[in-house]
């Protein structure tokens, strides 16, 4: 009754081609876009903000980002945490090294620089495939945290190594620093969550989009199609590594504040987004936002009623934590390789039949 | 001789016993690839569950012995009994087939011909459900392993190189006992695969799942082999590894030690991942000796996976895998 495509006639062809196709989804989507912009930072307090919306915002953005090299283009990553790093401290760089400079491009030319080294780390890419590249990307991750850990220049000799992020503010509200409000944070993430969503989107159906696709399902054939493989790989590494910049410049800037590099972008990271879109689904936009919200939300659950209701150590709900992750990748990867969003798909399907079986 | 080469022979031995022990994990990863395909990453969580079990049933924890406390409220830490050694190591060793058996019943049957990239991220998976299960049923502190291996500096080695060049080498008891065993396990293991039936079943299976189908040859019972052999593997390296350094944690990290050593030495081959562990210690502690006081230390962390880097551009299969054709 309610999902019906029946009677809606597409007259142009910008109609047809349209994200949201069916009247319900796209009301659907404004919806929430209305709740998010509107009514969210309204009630948002620190607590909501810091330990579910601003982490599920930025991984978010992470997540797509891998997304587009993994899901889309088929070059597995294990080098995420090493260049959410990147981003952090080129951000912290240009706060520092020029304080007039609007921290919203603060964090996209950020997302520039990490661009750059992706590109750098995705020319092995060319030469080789599937886990050996996933290997590859492990240098990235280690040589990248080590880099930031030795060379004083990154965290401009601070005693302690760690970066910390200095207050800054756009259009008179402060941004980052210790006297940001929660709604501040909050909207400043989304706004870059909804704009790269957008662009994700877009560039998945051009024609970008499709050469990288190609280039997953089989790469000797779509060479021979003529796809060009080093533009398609490393566009796709660019990209990817341009949102995974953002990501980490606002984890560093926005939500932590102050970073030790080690700890906040070592390899667990990298695992952590990886198992988000695989449990969202890979090559799935709805796909990443959707298993950036089922992470962060999994384990801030588990500790509440854990530790909270029944009372247990916090090491035990760390551990059943790994565990039930662990469970989850195994059983999701058996029986729904697409992850969350195809379990959506199914839901859609049979909403559009629904109230009859068929 | 002078001083800086015998520093340099120095590092250069003790890399070499290094190596040893990473050509140990980099061993139960080519066993699996050869015989199934998988990459399997749990191969280093496999090392540590295998420690924790092994040091568990020797000192006869409870296990779960946190989550029967939590839930019950009860306090049970041990059965108080110690079990000896050999009897500890054969129940491990039970285990790890028990293990290999759930893993191919619940996992590997199901995920049969999907890509290699699905399976390895449900290897990923499996590490991260065996360290969650691991922790929970022995608990996440810090134990010390001892089964009577030989610790400290070997004086034997000491004296005599001391009588030759007036510079006593320090090499630990631990890693010549950790390169025997290493050296007996690949004789044994080459032994096993060239003579025995079941050996000629899985090169069989490893040369060609299909063929070896038709000849009947039960693919199933074949990766619990290879399963199990893994997890011997997987056992004695926990061992080598715990002995040295405790059994924590940490301990599933050298899986992805091992990982740099099998690039270079190929997926495929058995000397390749002796000869790429080998490459890998003398390489990473020379270059920590040579390098490393002028940029800043430390470099053992990402030397090997830069090394492996470089080396994939120039021969992407490695120096001993199999040359990779590919059809469209």
């Amino acid at each position: 009754m309610l999902y019906r495509e029946a009677g809606d006639f597409k007259t142009t062809y910008s109609k047809d081609s349209q994200t949201f196709p069916i009247k319900f989804d796209r009301i659907g989507y404004y919806l929430i876009l209305i709740v998010a912009f509107g009514v969210v930072p309204f009630f948002i307090d620190s607590y909501w903000a810091n330990a579910v919306f601003v982490p599920f915002l930025i991984y978010a953005i992470a997540a797509l980002g891998l997304n587009i090299l993994t899901g889309y283009c088929g070059q597995v990553s294990l080098g995420t945490g090493g260049f959410m790093a990147v981003g952090a401290y080129a951000c912290y760089k240009f706060m520092t090294s020029f304080p007039d400079l609007n921290i919203f491009f603060c964090v996209l030319l950020a997302g520039l620089i990490t661009a750059l080294v992706g590109m750098l780390f995705g020319l092995p890419s060319l030469r080789i495939k599937g886990f050996y590249l996933a290997v590859a990307t492990l240098a990235a991750q280690f040589f990248l945290v080590w880099l930031f850990n030795k060379v004083g220049w990154f965290y401009n000799y601070s005693a302690s190594g760690q970066i910390t992020a200095p207050e800054r503010s756009l259009m008179g509200i402060i941004i980052t620093g210790p006297n940001t409000e929660a709604w501040a944070k909050y909207l400043f993430c989304l706004v870059f969550v909804v704009l790269l969503a957008w662009l994700a989107r877009n560039l998945t159906r051009s024609n970008t989009g499709r050469s990288w696709m190609a280039i997953r399902d089989m790469d000797i054939a779509a060479e021979i199609i003529g796809v060009n493989p080093l533009v398609a790989k490393l566009s796709a590494f660019a990209v990817s590594s341009f949102f995974i910049g953002v990501a980490g410049a606002l984890f560093f800037s926005v939500y932590l504040g102050a970073v030790e590099v080690g700890e906040v972008f070592g390899i667990q990271k990298s695992f952590l987004i990886l198992f988000m879109i695989i449990l969202g689904g890979l090559g799935s936009i709805f796909g990443s936002i959707i298993g950036a919200a089922f992470l962060v939300l999994l384990p801030v659950l588990l500790k509440n009623v854990l530790v909270g209701t029944l009372g247990w150590q916090t090491d035990i709900a760390v551990h059943v934590e790994f565990l039930i992750v662990g469970g989850l990748i195994v059983t999701f990867l058996i029986l729904e390789p697409h992850g969350l969003a195809a379990l959506w798909r199914t839901v859609k399907e049979k909403l559009r039949l629904w109230p009859f079986p068929h | 001789m002078p001083d800086q080469l015998l520093f340099a022979m120095e590092v250069t031995l003790n890399g070499l016993m290094a190596g040893v022990l990473y050509s140990l994990v980099a061993l139960g990863f080519v066993l699996i690839f050869k015989a199934s395909g998988i990459f399997n990453y749990a191969q280093g969580v496999m090392a540590l569950f295998a420690a924790l079990t092994l040091v568990g049933i020797q000192d006869g924890q409870v296990p779960f012995a946190h989550l029967i406390n939590a839930i019950f409220g009860t306090n049970v830490h041990h059965f108080g009994w110690h079990v000896p050694a050999v009897f500890a190591i054969i129940l491990t060793l039970g285990v790890m087939v028990l293990f290999a058996i759930i893993v191919e019943r619940y996992i590997l049957k199901h995920l049969v011909n999907q890509e290699p990239i699905i399976l390895f991220m449900a290897t990923i998976g499996l590490a991260y459900f065996m360290e969650g299960f691991g922790d929970l049923m022995w608990g996440s502190d810090i134990k010390k392993l001892d089964i009577g291996l030989p610790q400290g500096l070997n004086e034997t080695l000491e004296s005599v190189t001391y009588g030759w060049w007036g510079y006593g080498f320090f090499i630990d008891n631990l890693d010549i006992a950790a390169t025997i065993v290493a050296a007996i396990l690949v004789i044994t293991l080459t032994l096993f695969s060239q003579y025995s039936k079941t050996g000629r079943a899985l090169r069989a299976v490893a040369d060609d799942h299909q063929a070896a189908l038709s000849v009947g040859i039960s693919l199933r019972f074949i990766w619990v082999i290879v399963w199990s052999i893994a997890g011997f593997v997987a056992l004695v390296a926990g061992v080598m590894w715990g002995a040295k350094s405790g059994v924590q944690f940490s301990l599933s990290l050298i899986a992805l030690k091992a990982l740099p050593v099998l690039m270079l030495g190929g997926f495929t081959s058995i000397p390749g991942a002796i000869v790429g562990g080998l490459i890998i210690g003398v390489g990473e502690k020379l270059f920590e000796f040579s390098i490393g006081p002028m940029i800043g230390g430390a470099t053992e962390n990402w030397f090997a996976y830069m090394l492996a880097l470089l080396f994939l551009v120039f021969r992407p299969q490695g120096l001993f895998g199999d040359k990779i054709i590919e059809r469209v």
